[in-house]
């Protein structure tokens, strides 16, 4: 799967060029940051990047060869969740994987425990807060121990309890090997979990550095600005 | 793949009909027969005895003659029942049937309003009955369905020399003699029925016999066995069975016992 | 008393005396109904869910279809059972008609596009909120669709019961293929056109009653079964 090669990806849709010639190289270790202003790009990179949409132009190769079937698993900001229990949300990520039942069960369980859900497994999914179900979407990506773990602004509309308990799982999962890529647009959160950050605007890559150097002494105007806070949003309605 | 599936379709119709005879225990015979008949009661009453008799069981299929005849054509039926001499000679002239026999008969009655605008009660005979419902005008219920009773009412039209159809006061009910005789009755109106089916409808409202007896209102009944040369799967033995039992002592003494009130309805043939 | 205040004391006396022939009709029109909504649910809900998921050529012209089969007139579909059973027709060799089971099969043609049409209606909504997910977590068609048939059980009961309701109302269907033979082939609607056309309009309405009493108890215990069920899993 590594190192994963960007390249000049395309994409456009209602007549604007969402993505202008992505280009990016990702090693296989640690947590990478995505950030930019909204409408830069970076949503429609992370589902590319899990096979929901397909490029215009450009190409992604994936450690020399095609895009994997296995090990790619994605967090969306508004995880949908089965009319079910916990323990059968988190067992459902199992099921293309071909895992048996009883394993199933096992592994999830024993991830609940982990985001600390354990006790609640038979509740009912629909009943939680918005932490919990952030805590529950990592569970059922994090049971498939993905090679990739792909997650698309996890804590945008959450209080600072439920913040530090994500990225205490984030950072987790990070140590069992798992890379992570990881969309937000709290600078915050990208100082306390950024190995490297990847800045996007305007639908190519400005900026690919180590968190320290990116804070520190940003290489782009662009950048500079949206640290600062005055890069005006590029929304398109 | 259309093969596989249709080799779906034969196996569950195949599971479904072994299921349908396992379901059923001992023999059994479909009976074509008239709604006339099977309203009348008359099933109800000589069947069991013959069932106890013969152990077959007697599944009765109350349609139109005309429709019991073309349910003998296509084969779904055993035995037909039915009342209508020259369809059933035809039926077996066209090679459908075998062996027609009589078996007993009814009269038709005419019914209608009890205030009687056309002077039916003081008719001659049915002919005069007729003549005088149409020159009145007054409304008249047909069953309009190829029955028996149907092609009755219109040899009698034939005879009276009137021509009814598309006449304003002539109405086609298309059903059968229950649905018509509601419709009379609603109506205030005049309509021909068999003498089994009147006594046991329960919705007679305004309605009276108001003409009866004449021997052209006579109405015998023939029974059938479809012919197994045509249709091999015809059930010639227990259909046999059924035939010579009705037109055994046994089966006339029943059809002579079965009445309504203390009315006998159907008389056995030969008299 | 007038006619239906007859029909509605006769209703409660054939219900209290548990009259035996009534109740041989009522049972046969369960058991019809009951494998027509069977096979409707084991045939119909899966293809719906399919249509509702799937993406292809000539999908939207099947949903129109599919949903303009839900007004087939039962004597219709009676009429072209009772043609393609009859011993001189295609099936004839099976020997099915007049018979409970080619009621069942009318039946299941009636009820298989009602169910099928809900279906698809339910489960396309559903999809349309968890396609993402489903895909990126790796699931085909196949598994989407039992996935969705899963989560959207409590509103396929609907589908269940719209199925069951049109099966036991019917009459066309049955009457035609079935033959509304005595102590076989009737069912409560046969029975009761058979008492209207003698003109036993009271006996008629009676049965109608305890036919409506038999649906409102179906219709009771499926409601109580969600009702457990939901208050498990919202």
């Amino acid at each position: 799967m590594f190192p994963l090669s960007v390249r000049e990806l395309r994409w456009a849709a209602g007549g604007r060029q969402v993505l202008d010639g992505l280009s990016l190289e990702l090693g296989g270790e640690g947590i990478t940051i995505l950030l930019g202003p909204n409408g830069a790009g970076k949503s429609v990179f992370l589902r590319m990047l899990c096979g929901l949409l397909e490029a215009d132009g450009g190409g992604i190769d994936w450690g020399g060869g095609p895009r994997p079937a296995q090990g790619v698993a994605m967090v969306f900001q508004q995880p949908k969740m089965l009319r079910d229990s916990l323990l059968a949300n988190v067992e459902l990520a199992l099921r293309p994987l071909g895992v048996a039942a009883a394993e199933r069960r096992g592994r999830a369980r024993s991830v609940l425990e982990r985001v600390g859900l354990g006790q609640r497994e038979a509740d009912s999914a629909r009943g939680l807060s918005g932490g919990e179900r952030q805590r529950l979407a990592l569970a059922r990506a994090w049971v498939t121990r993905p090679r990739l773990l792909l997650l698309d602004e996890p804590t945008a509309s959450l209080d600072p309890g439920s913040v530090e308990a994500i990225e205490r799982i984030v950072r987790e999962i990070r140590t069992e090997g798992t890379r992570i890529l990881m969309s937000t647009h709290n600078l915050g959160q990208a100082t306390r979990l950024a190995d490297d950050v990847v800045f996007i605007d305007a639908g190519r890559v400005c900026e690919h550095a180590p968190v320290q150097r990116f804070f520190a002494r940003p290489a782009s105007q662009a950048a500079r600005l949206y640290i600062q806070g005055e890069l005006p949003w590029r929304m398109a309605f | 793949m259309a093969h596989g599936f249709l080799k779906f379709i034969r196996s569950t119709l195949l599971g479904l009909a072994t299921l349908a005879t396992v379901a059923q225990a001992g023999e059994s015979i479909v009976l074509a027969s008239t709604t006339s008949t099977e309203q009348s009661g008359l099933f109800n009453f000589i069947l069991p005895i013959f069932e106890k008799d013969s152990g077959i069981a007697v599944k009765v299929v109350a349609l139109g003659t005309g429709q019991a005849l073309d349910v003998g054509r296509r084969g779904d039926a055993d035995v037909l029942l039915v009342h209508d001499r020259a369809a059933e000679d035809k039926f077996v002239a066209e090679g459908h049937g075998m062996g027609r026999r009589d078996v007993m008969y009814n009269d038709f009655v005419l019914v209608g309003p009890a205030a009687d605008a056309a002077g039916v009660k003081g008719a001659k005979d049915t002919v005069d009955a007729f003549g005088r419902i149409a020159s009145k005008g007054a409304t008249w219920v047909s069953r309009g369905d190829r029955s028996g009773t149907h092609a009755a009412e219109l040899r009698l039209w034939q005879s009276a020399g009137v021509e009814p159809k598309g006449q304003g006061w002539y109405k086609e009910a298309g059903a059968g003699m229950g649905p018509t005789l509601n419709m009379a009755a609603g109506m205030g109106a005049y309509t021909l029925t068999d003498r089994g089916t009147w006594a046991s409808f329960r919705n007679r409202q305004d309605l009276a016999i108001l003409f009866a007896g004449d021997p052209r209102l006579y109405n015998p009944y023939g029974v059938i066995l479809v012919n197994p040369a045509r249709h091999p799967h015809v059930k010639r033995a227990a259909g046999e069975r059924f035939i010579d039992w009705i037109t055994s002592p046994a089966g006339r003494r029943a059809i002579a016992a079965y009445r309504i009130g203390n009315e006998q309805l159907f008389y056995p043939l030969p008299r | 008393m007038s006619g239906l205040g007859m029909a509605f004391s006769d209703a409660f006396a054939l219900l209290a005396g548990l009259d035996r022939r009534v109740a041989e009709i009522v049972l046969l029109s369960v058991q019809v109904s009951g494998l027509a909504v069977l096979f409707g649910t084991v045939l119909g809900l899966p293809l719906g869910a399919c249509l509702g998921v799937g993406r292809f050529p000539g999908r939207q012209l099947l949903v129109v279809v599919l949903n303009a089969c839900m007004g087939l007139p039962s004597v219709v579909v009676g009429v072209v059972v009772y043609l393609a059973l009859s011993r001189s027709g295609p099936l004839g060799e099976f020997g099915l008609l007049y018979s409970p089971a080619a009621m069942v099969i009318a039946q299941t043609l009636l009820v298989v596009p009602l169910m099928a049409a809900i279906a698809r209606q339910v489960v396309e909504d559903a999809w349309r909120e968890y396609a993402e997910e489903l895909t990126v977590m790796g699931f085909g068609w196949g598994g989407s669709v039992r996935v969705l048939l899963h989560d959207c059980r409590h509103s396929l009961v609907v589908a269940v019961l719209a199925g069951l309701g049109r099966a036991m109302s019917e009459v066309g269907a049955v009457m035609i293929v079935g033959g509304n033979i005595d102590r076989a082939t009737r069912t409560m609607t046969t029975a009761i056109a058979l008492e209207t056309s003698k003109g036993d309009l009271p006996l008629a309405v009676a049965l109608g009653l305890v036919l409506l009493a038999v649906i409102l108890l179906l219709n009771g215990i499926a409601y109580a079964l969600r009702q457990w069920a939901m208050r498990r899993y919202a």
